[in-house]
């Protein structure tokens, strides 16, 4: 199972990623959210403490998800990434597209 | 799914004639999206046996094959069923060189546009060769564009 989904107190739903995200599985988180959205989510956390190595597939998925959420009226956050991973949204400049915090309790804190 | 019964096949040979502690690793994969990750567990594998613990190169080397991976298997082969992908590496004490070869048409890497380009930002794919030159120490391709050889320093 690559991705672990929950619903916290305030409405947000937070899906945890657990192993890689890359191109086999970014379909899976895609279909996921986009339900969420569907059935009327509006808040999002994807959390990736539990997360391996991402690659520029799951970069993208991620990019294209923060859009659609964006345009739905809600905002899709992340959390738990480590300094590899994080060094891949700094290298790629998406740091500055999203709302990166360091553990899912932050994230959630002002949600 | 279908196949994770099935197994990758490694020829492994020992490289006296370019390093005494040497090793070749060879494997070729199915043109199916879902044998990259388990394909990139067998080099990453292979590649850091017998050698301290390195987890930024583990890192650097996962994400660096697999971007080579997909692209061999989506835009190289297409996904077509009767193409392989090929996959070399040599494993030297101070460096490990990894090929991956598609059956594809090629493509000119110096025509990928710059994902950090502001028309880009926003794009959700064309981050993937910006990433492997990145993270890698030494990045080639054959005349041809279906091949990549990248080499990542132990150090």
């Amino acid at each position: 199972m690559s991705f672990q989904v929950s619903r916290d107190d305030g409405g947000v739903t937070v899906v945890r990623v657990e192993g890689q995200l890359i191109v086999g599985n970014r379909q899976e988180l895609k279909d996921l959210l986009g339900a969420a959205l569907d059935a009327g989510d509006r808040k999002f956390l994807i959390d990736f403490a539990g997360a391996g190595y991402i690659d520029s597939s799951g970069l993208g998925a991620l990019v294209g998800l923060s859009r659609r959420v964006r345009e739905a009226g809600g905002e899709l956050r992340l959390s738990g990434l480590n300094e590899d991973l994080r060094s891949l949204f700094e290298l790629t400049k998406l740091d500055t597209l999203f709302a990166i915090a360091d553990t899912p309790e932050q994230a959630l804190a002002n949600f | 799914m279908a196949t994770a019964a099935l197994q990758l096949v490694v020829r492994r040979s020992v490289l006296p004639e370019v390093s005494p502690a040497g090793a070749r690793v060879h494997f070729t994969m199915p043109s199916e999206i879902g044998w990259i990750e388990q394909a990139v567990n067998l080099i990453a594998r292979h590649c850091l046996a017998g050698v301290p613990a390195n987890a930024r190169l583990r890192f650097r080397l996962q994400v660096a094959v697999a971007e080579a991976l997909a692209n061999a298997v989506v835009r190289g082969n297409r996904e077509d069923p009767a193409k392989a992908v090929s996959v070399d590496a040599e494993l030297h004490p101070d460096v490990v060189v990894i090929t991956v070869t598609d059956e594809g048409d090629g493509f000119d890497p110096a025509r990928v546009p710059d994902p950090l380009a502001p028309d880009q930002m926003a794009e959700t794919c064309g981050r993937g060769l910006f990433l492997i030159r990145k993270l890698v120490d030494d990045v080639r391709f054959n005349e041809r564009g279906t091949s990549i050889c990248m080499t990542f320093s132990r150090r």
